[in-house]
Parts: C-alpha cells; structure tokens; sequence
C-alpha cells in the first residue's frame, strides 16, 4: 500500500485520464442440472446432497456435457449479436484450490462457443452505447467455502474451513466485453447500464435467475487509465465481489478515483486482483500472487469437441425473444406509457417483471404501480435489486388477482406482499397463515356493525334522524374490529340499511 | 477332478453352466491358489474373499433355479487392476495416496463384470497410477514374475498378468495407455488386449492419461480374452468418449480363426518395430511367429510406418501432460492420505505435504514433466507438437491399412528384465512401451499374443498384432489362428511351462490380502 | 546446455504441489533434463501444416439430457473425507500466514 492512498475528485480524474472498462459477467444456468453431470442445480439444498463422483471430482469420475447448457449458451451468443463456434472445445484450466474438486476448472480457453458481438445499452438520458462483446464461454462453477473462526468469519484470519460441494460444477457461462473506450465521466453509468441491460436480456431469454444477491449474476470489473487523448492502455485492477448494480457502479467510479490519485503521484498501478466492499464503497487488494499465474491450458481430453450444426443454430435463433429496445417500445405502446413513465419503468429495472406480471395475468397498470412503488420502496429499503427481491411476478400477479376479486384490500395485499418477501410462502399461503382474508361474510360483518351501533347508540341516532355522514365513525368502528379486513364500502351499505330499517 | 485354476475362462464356464463343478467351488479353488501362492507372487494388493464368494453363490442360485447364466462367462473368476472403482472395497491405484479409500461407486467396467455374473476375486497390483512398465512403481511392493521370480512381470498391470501366469485367474482386467496391458502380456507368456480407443468405457478407471488409457482384457487364450471384450465393451453414455456403436464381433473372429485358416489376410510387419536394439530371442521369435503366419495362408509384406520413431517422444510429452492434470485432485482435500494437518500448515502447505509423501518417484516425475510440457513458453514446442506427432503417427496407420489388414511387430524389445534393472534409468525402463505406444497415440487397437520363448533366457516373447478402429476382430481371428498353430507346433499351451511356484501352505487368503 | 535447471524443477515442484526435498530435487533435474533432451526429438518433424490430434477417436457433440440422476448421499459423499464437520469438509484455513 503505497502513502497515496487517497481519491481524485470525479471532475478531475475524467479531465485528465480516459477510462477503459472490461466487465466480466458469470452468469449461472437455470438448467435442471449441472454442466457435467446429472445432479441437481438448485441453490439453498443441505450441503453436500447435490453431488456426484464427476462434480466431486472423485477418482476415475468423467465429464458428460449438459446439452441444455449448450443451447443456452449458443442462445446467449446469439442474443448478444455473436458469430457462434463452428467448432470448439473444452480446455483444463488448471490450478489448485480447495473449492475446486479436480484442481482445474473445465472451461472453453482459445475456441469459446460465440465470439465477436455487442450489447446497445441504452443510458439514463436515453442515449445508446455500444458495448463490444469479446467472447461468451462454457465453463463450470466453483464449491463454496466457509471459513471458520477467526473474528471475522472470513478467509483472512480463519482456523480452518468448511467445504460445501453443491455448487461445483454447476453451469456458468462468462461474457466477456471488449475494452471499453470512450464513455469518458459516464463510464461508471455505462458499466451498470451494461450489466442491467445484460442482465434483462438474460432474464428474456429465460436462461438463469439473475439473481446478483444469491450470485447467480456476478460481475468483475476491469479498470484501467490513460492519460486524456492517449491510445496506449494503463495497467489495470479487476475488481472482484461486485454484486449489485449499484456495486457496478461505485466499484468502477472508485477505481478511477483512486487510479488517478496513483497515477498523479507519478507512481505505478499495481496489477492486481481488488474486492469491493460494499460498506465502505471501496476497494482493496486481494492476495498479491508471487508467481504469475499459469494456467496450462489444454484442450479437455475427457470431452469431445462441439460443432453446432448451422441448423441448430438458426433454429435457436428463431428462439430469441425480442431484443430489450424493440421490447421497450412494444410495452410503451401497449401499456399506454409517456416517454417519462417508460424510462422510470426500465431505470427501475421492472420492464421484464412486469411484462412477466402481466403475463402471469394480472393488468398491466396494476402490475407496473406494484413494482415501480411499493416493491421498488420494500427493494430499496432492503438494498437489494428490484430484481432480487424474493417473490416473482406470478406471485405479484397472485395478490393483483386477490385485490381484483375483492378477497384483499390493497392494505391488505401489502401485508401478502411483506409475508412473501419474508419468506413465509406464496401469497395464498400468507393470506392463510396470517388470516388476511377481507370479511365479505355479510353475517359477520352484519354482527360486527350492530355491535358497533349497540355501542355507539348516539351515533345510531345521528345516522337514523338522516346524517349520513356519521356513519364514518362506525365504520371506523368496524375496521378496527375485524382488524382491517373487512370491506369499507360494503360496511358503509350494511350500517345505512340497518339504520334505515 | 482336474485342477480347476488350470482350466480356461471357456471350459470353466462350460462346466459351471452345465453344472458340473460349482461357482463355489471354482471362486475357492482360485482364493486357495492365490492363498498358496501369492506371497511369492504379489499379483494382488486387496483379495475380497467374502465378494467372490457371494457373487459366485449368486451364480450357482441362478443356474439352480433353471435360469439362464448372465453371460457365457457368469462364474468365472478374474482378477481386476486396481485402477477400476469399486464400491465398498479397497481402491489404491497402487499408491499410497488412496491407501485405504472405498469408493462410493463402480466403474461401468466394474458392474459391467457384476452383472455378467464374473466373480471379482480381488484387485491387483500396479504400478502406481498406470506409470511404469515392471509394477516396482507399486507402492505396496513389486509383483514378481511367475516365469522368474526375479524379473519383473511387466507393467503397469503386471498384477493382473501375474495373476494369470500363477494361475491365480484366469481372467484379468487391465488398463493400456502405453502398453500397460501388452507388455506384461508379452513378458508374463499370456494375452493381453488394447480395444480401440472408446471400446471399453473408461468411467470409473481412474486417469493417467485420459485420451490414451483404455481398459481390456486379459487371458490366457485368444478365445478367453474375446469372451471378456465383450463383456466390457459396448457404449457408455458415462464415457463422453465412448463409441456409440456395437461391440467389434470379436469372439466370432477367434473362433473362426481358431479354424486355422488366415488365407486372404494381409499382414504388414512394420519395418520401423524391427532389427536394432531389439533382443536377439525376441527377434527370433517374433520372425518365426511372422512365418508361421505365412504358413496359415498370410500374404505378409514389409509397411514402413516412418514416424512410429517419434511415438515414445510423443507419449513421453502427451501422458505425463495429461497426468499432471489429472491427479491435481489428489490433494487431501476430499479423500485419501492428509499429511501435516497440525493446526499449523494452511490447506495449500498440507497439500503440498501430502503429495509429496502420498506419491512416488516416477509420479512426481511425470508430473513435474508434464507441468513443464504444459506451461506458458514451452506448450507450442512441446505439447502441441507432440499433438502433432501423433497426427502423422495416426496417417501413418492409415496408409498402412490401406495395404494391409494388420500389421505386426514385437510387443516389447525384450523379454522380462531383471527388478531393480532399470528403476534409475527413466529411459531405458520407458523404450519397454517402443512398440505398444503408436496404438495408442492412434487409438486403434492393438494386443499381444504369446509367441515362444527367447532362446538367450527362455523367457515369454510377445507377438504384437495391430488392427484399426473399431476392426478388434481382425487381429483376434489372426491371434486365434497363430495361438493354435503354436501350440500344435510345441505340443501344448506355453502357459503351462511356467515353472511351478513355491506354494504357502497354511496361510489363509486373509494373510495375503494387503 | 541443460533442457531444465533445478531452480525450474523447484519452480515445477511448486507448480504441481510437491514438497520435494533438495536431495530429490538434484535427482529430478538430472532425469528430467535427460528425458527433454530425448523427448525434443518431436520438433525435429517438420508439422507446420499438420493439425494437432487432442482425441483419439473424431467425435462430437456428445451431449447429456438435462434430466436430474441420483448422486451420492451427504454420508456417500463425505465417507472418505480426512475429516469433516456439519455434512462439509473440513480443510486447514485456505490462506498461508501472510
Ligand atoms: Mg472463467
Ligand atoms: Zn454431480
């Protein structure tokens, strides 16, 4: 750590240096099983119940590629505007680590499965950028390890650790992005825009979850400078643990700022892997290696190559959904939006959740004001992505139809919603666990009001000599008693007829 | 009765199946035999008695009950390598690193064997991970040869060899990357083969190097190797590299070239797998093998295969690339030896400690070469232009199967070498493997047949026959024709000239299991 | 001139995760350089033009179903673990004193 530690104001660092950006992207497959073998890929399972000999990387086991996974990564290549391998293999990538069973990561090296694309993503103010993607590749995940005493709970300082092998070998695919020149101040804003522009398309084709909070999105961030007006590329950090769209952002404007603040001390950029911490908004340097790494790539003997007929891949390509803008433009005309109401929506990241909502039945003004506003608030509060809040569109479109057949009030369909997002089920769960229903039942409701005029008798008179108005304070009555959960318009008609008898 | 360790896997299984003799009675006679003579021999490394006995009594229930037999080899003993997976019984790929490991699961080699009704007696001893050519790589002790107690059996799967020239089984399984189921073929007087590559699955053999091992069969007639071919043999959708396809009709071909009649068959004998640096008796006995088969009605013609001189160059850059890849698992993480966990040492330190006491010499070399083979800087001019090698070598092939349906050499330049001969010289222990390699940087198949005696020592000489991709029955129907003229012509099977072992008497099979 | 010196093989042995003693390690750079010196003979074919060969066999597009197969129970999975601790394995701390 060198005495210059310290950051360059924003201003200053985007007038004297040009930043170029590499993002990374793994992404996990929402395929039913892992890359290589036949265990389930599902996340949260009892450790060590989702493996295998192949993904143990027990002696004697063998790699049999997932086909699923294949498609999706072609379909990924093709979204995202690539030429498709005609031919390609699979590489050892060898090096030693606890979470990594075989001691190398089977994953495509010199030939990946797409090559040469790009990614319009479209800015706050409406302009585009073109992201160039290098490459798009098969590879597999790593185990997941947990570090034991310590005072931190973390690697550093740790007693020992404790491996759970249920994520290895679950399938990834990494998206590479050319270097990125000339987004200038806005590199910081280009780097989330890609990956939430990535991230929508991903979520359309149907491919993963892209759930950044549970890693199934994880993004590293390449950083570099240059001297304004130079071609010649800086040294560059790649910073790791970035896992929220917001991270994106912060990570790579920090960098700059910290970058520039190196560089104008005429002093070297170390090359170097950072973590972002997300509580201080800064990075630091990861374990500095005292060798370089090599990797001995060579082509996987265990597997054998791929060559996707061109007839699969135009019929995958006749699988593709709409590309984000084209979709963009649809949702506006058919929802009915104003430039302004289109731009909050995809800023809020909520196009593909609601189109999804909508989907899942519920009406498309309904499901919009669910997720830009309450949901966006509860994400907000809870510092997660919109996306990552922990209850579907189907769901949302569940309690849409509640409010609509009258079972729930919207004060009480923001109840279902907390019991979802707190884990208590699906939104006819919540209603049942929490006894969330809407009195509808005239007999109740009928003996919860002439308990409430029996109680109120000179209110009873006011609303019998003709003072309709007073009646409010019998309803409020009523709410209180049954708890909310009764209509108030259908109370107001019960306390008028019983007052007119 | 007649001894029935001395029966082949064929006549055994006759006489089971017809009821004469039990399963029973056939496993016991095999653990007593190998009771008797295995602390002289050391073929094996784990004897599962109770297994045996089970698998066999299970057999016998069948037949019992009128029911069919699995297989036509359902009964018979064999003998595994211990680089094939077993559930629940001991797996060390004669290393100290797995000492101990059960394995949760069976290679599809393994249950192929189970369901055909073959009684595994045990597992046998190997060089450690496949390297090696005489078993002294084991680290459980060397094997010795049964023709010679001071020469080494072969290697790697000098065990399962051994096994078969102590009588010990009459059938094996092996593993060939280099030569590992030829050589000790050639030097232990018995049959070994190489299926094509893709043949045999490889899910549950335990890698040295990946894109050259293969399993096969081992015997010790031509008929009883076929028989077991095809028990192993056929597509594993396990096996990424399995080949989707029948198995080669490899016990029809021995039978119709146990006929006798090889009229119409061209064989080549490769000119570059001849003449210097060969035995005097190997080379005599392998010409006089190459006139027998012209008397058999053979057209034989001389085919140059030119870069079958790089093919030891080749392997020795391409295994022990792929090795060094494939036991980076072992690294005490998950399964088998941990050394230096203390408190003291980080997972890293301890790997690093446990490979280093977890494996021998030969395989940290293979390692070390093949990391070096590898690594930035020298891929091109190493590694890949072993890859390359192999291209010409697999032309080479090609073009000769063009003129010919075989081709022929040696299988080893010598007969059995001393132990202890050659463990300080890398080199000259790796020309053992000179011949048998260029099979297997091409993938086609290949075995050994046992070709007389070598006048010098009157030590077993290979004959090696070659046929292509997915033709296995070619050179079975040329090897069944050879093995009944030879032994007509020597007045009887070679194998039975071994000279008898030194018997234990008084131990029991628990004593010699490791 | 030496294919290999011993501070490669040292640099090797680390490579690979071999603790190897001195004493080995003046074996190894002996037999190692002997064996690259024999082995460089592949360079001495002329393959500019000559495909490399990384599979026996020319297959392709080996592909597996998506379809979930049974595995191995947490007990399966963990019998053979030097050690372990709440259904995972236990491994010394990841990161050496720094
Ligand atoms: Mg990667
Ligand atoms: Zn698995």
């Amino acid at each position: 750590m060198t005495a210059t530690a310290e950051l360059m104001d924003f201003a200053d660092v985007v007038e004297r240096f040009d930043p170029v950006l590499g993002l990374e992207v793994h992404v996990e497959l929402s395929t039913a099983t892992k890359m290589f073998c036949g265990c389930a890929n599902a996340f949260g399972a009892e450790p060590n119940t989702q493996v295998c000999p192949t993904c143990l990387g027990l002696p004697g086991s063998l790699p049999v590629v997932n086909g699923t996974a294949v498609e999706s990564a072609i379909r990924i290549g093709l979204a995202l505007n690539c030429e498709i391998a005609q031919w390609c293999r699979f590489a050892r990538k060898n090096y030693f680590y606890p979470d990594m069973p075989k001691n190398f990561q089977t994953s495509q090296y010199d030939e990946p499965i797409a090559v040469n694309g790009h990614l319009d993503v479209v800015l706050e103010d409406g302009a585009v950028f073109r992201v160039g993607i290098e490459r798009a590749h098969m590879e597999e995940d790593t185990g997941k390890s947990l570090h034991v005493g310590g005072a931190t709970g973390r690697i550093r300082g740790a007693e020992h650790s404790l491996l759970d092998y249920n994520r290895a070998g679950v399938p990834l695919i990494e998206i590479v992005t050319k270097p990125i020149v000339g987004a200038g101040e806005r590199a910081p804003e280009v780097a989330r825009a890609y990956v939430t522009a990535l991230r929508d398309l991903l979520r359309a084709l149907r491919v993963s979850d892209v759930r950044m909070d549970q890693g199934s999105l994880r993004c590293d961030a390449n950083v570099s400078l240059m001297p304004t007006g130079s071609t010649e590329f800086g040294t560059r950090t790649e910073t790791k643990n970035v896992n929220s769209l917001r991270s994106v952002e912060r990570a790579v404007r920090y960098e700059m700022c910290r970058q520039a603040a190196v560089l104008a001390a005429g002093e070297k950029i170390v090359q170097e892997t950072r973590h972002f911490d997300e509580a201080t908004g800064s990075t630091s340097p990861g374990r500095r290696k005292e060798t370089a790494e090599d990797y001995r790539y060579f082509p996987e003997p265990d597997l054998v190559p791929i060559a996707p007929s061109r007839e699969w891949v135009e019929q995958l390509r006749t699988t593709l959904p709409e590309l984000p803008w084209e979709r963009r433009k649809r949702a506006q005309e058919q929802w009915g939006l104003s430039d302004a109401e289109l731009r909050d929506l995809v800023n809020a990241g909520a196009l593909e959740l609601v189109a999804e909502t909508v989907e899942a039945g519920a009406a498309p003004g309904e499901a919009r004001s669910w997720w830009v506003s309450y949901l966006a608030q509860q994400a907000n509060t809870r510092g997660v992505e919109l996306a990552d809040l922990p209850i579907t569109p189907e769901q949302v479109a569940r309690v849409v139809t509640l409010v609509a057949e009258g079972t729930l009030t919207n004060k009480l369909a923001r109840q279902v919603v907390d019991g979802v997002l707190d884990g208590e089920g699906g939104p006819d769960e919540v209603v049942e666990k929490r006894g969330l229903k809407v009195v509808s039942d005239d007999s109740a409701l009928l003996a919860a009001v002439d308990e409430a005029l029996a109680a109120n008798p000179d209110v009873a008179e006011k609303i019998r000599g003709g003072k309709v108005a007073a009646a409010g304070a019998i309803v409020g009555a009523v709410m209180k008693a049954t708890k909310g959960q009764a209509d108030a318009k259908r109370v107001r008609e019960l306390i008028l007829e019983r007052c007119a008898q | 009765m007649a001894d029935l360790t001395r029966l082949t896997a064929a006549e055994l299984a006759g006489r089971i199946h017809a009821r004469e003799v039990s399963a029973v009675e056939v496993a016991q006679a095999h653990l007593d035999r190998i009771a008797a003579v295995d602390p002289a021999v050391h073929a094996f490394l784990h004897v599962d008695a109770e297994g045996a006995l089970a698998a066999a009594r299970a057999v016998d229930e069948t037949l019992a009950a009128g029911r069919p037999p699995a297989s036509p080899l359902a009964g018979v003993p064999l003998a595994l390598k211990d680089v094939f997976t077993t559930e629940g019984v001991p797996t060390t790929c004669g290393s100290k690193i797995l000492d101990g490991w059960l394995p949760p699961y069976d290679a599809t080699v393994t249950r192929r064997l189970k369901q055909a009704g073959i009684v595994v007696l045990g597992k046998t001893n190997m060089d450690e991970f496949a390297m090696g050519s005489s078993t002294e790589n084991s680290a459980y002790g060397p094997t010795r040869n049964p023709w010679n107690p001071e020469r080494i059996p072969g290697g790697s799967g000098g065990g399962s060899a051994a096994a078969l020239a102590a009588f010990q089984a009459p059938l094996a399984i092996g593993t060939d990357t280099g030569g590992s189921i030829r050589q000790p073929g050639a030097v232990t007087g018995t049959v070994g083969v190489k299926p094509t590559y893709g043949g045999v699955s490889r899910y549950g053999l335990v890698a040295f190097s990946s894109s050259l091992d293969q399993g096969g069969p081992c015997a010790r007639t031509v008929l009883d190797a076929a028989l077991l071919h095809e028990v192993i043999g056929g597509h594993d959708p396990l096996d990424s590299t399995s080949i989707d396809a029948p198995v080669p009709p490899v016990v029809a071909a021995a039978r119709q070239g146990a006929a006798g009649d090889l009229s119409g068959v061209r064989v080549g004998v490769v000119t570059e797998l001849d003449g210097e640096g060969y035995q005097p008796g190997v080379l005599s006995a392998f010409h006089a093998a190459v006139e027998q088969l012209r008397a058999l009605g053979a057209e034989v013609v001389k085919v140059s295969c030119p870069h079958f001189d790089y093919g030891l160059s080749a392997y020795y850059l391409i295994a022990p690339s792929e090795c060094s890849s494939n036991l980076a698992r072992f690294d005490a993480m998950r399964y088998g030896l941990r050394e230096g966990d203390d408190g003291t040492h980080s997972a890293e330190e301890v790997m690093t400690l446990t490979r280093e006491a977890g494996f021998g010499p030969e395989v940290k070399r293979r390692i070390m070469l093949g990391t070096y083979a590898l690594s930035a800087g020298y891929y091109d001019a190493y590694y890949g232009q072993a890859q390359k090698v192999r291209t010409l070598i697999a032309r080479d092939f090609a073009a000769a199967y063009e003129k010919v349906d075989v081709l022929v050499s040696p299988t080893t330049p010598t007969t059995a070498f001393r132990i202890g001969e050659k463990v300080d010289d890398p080199l000259a222990m790796y020309r053992s493997d000179l011949c048998t390699i260029p099979a297997n940087l091409a993938g086609n198949a290949a075995m050994s047949v046992p070709c007389g005696l070598a006048e010098e020592d009157g030590l077993p000489v290979g004959l090696q026959i070659m046929a292509p991709t997915m033709q296995d029955h070619r050179m079975y129907r040329v090897a069944a024709a050879y093995e009944v003229a030879r032994d007509a012509a020597e007045g009887g099977p070679l194998i039975h000239r071994v000279p008898e072992l030194p018997a234990t008497v008084g131990r029991g099979v628990e004593e010699v299991a490791r | 001139m030496p294919a290999i010196s011993r501070d490669e093989v040292a640099h090797l042995a680390r490579l690979a995760r071999l603790a190897v003693t001195a004493e080995e390690l003046d074996v190894f750079a002996g037999q190692l350089d002997d064996i690259l010196q024999a082995v460089a003979r592949v360079g001495e074919v002329a393959a500019d033009d000559i495909p490399p060969t990384s599979h026996a066999v020319p297959l392709t597009n080996v592909f597996r179903e998506d379809v979930v197969r049974p595995g191995l129970s947490q007990q399966q999975a963990l019998s053979g673990a030097p050690r372990a601790e709440d259904g995972r394995f236990r491994v010394p701390r990841i990161l050496g004193e720094e």
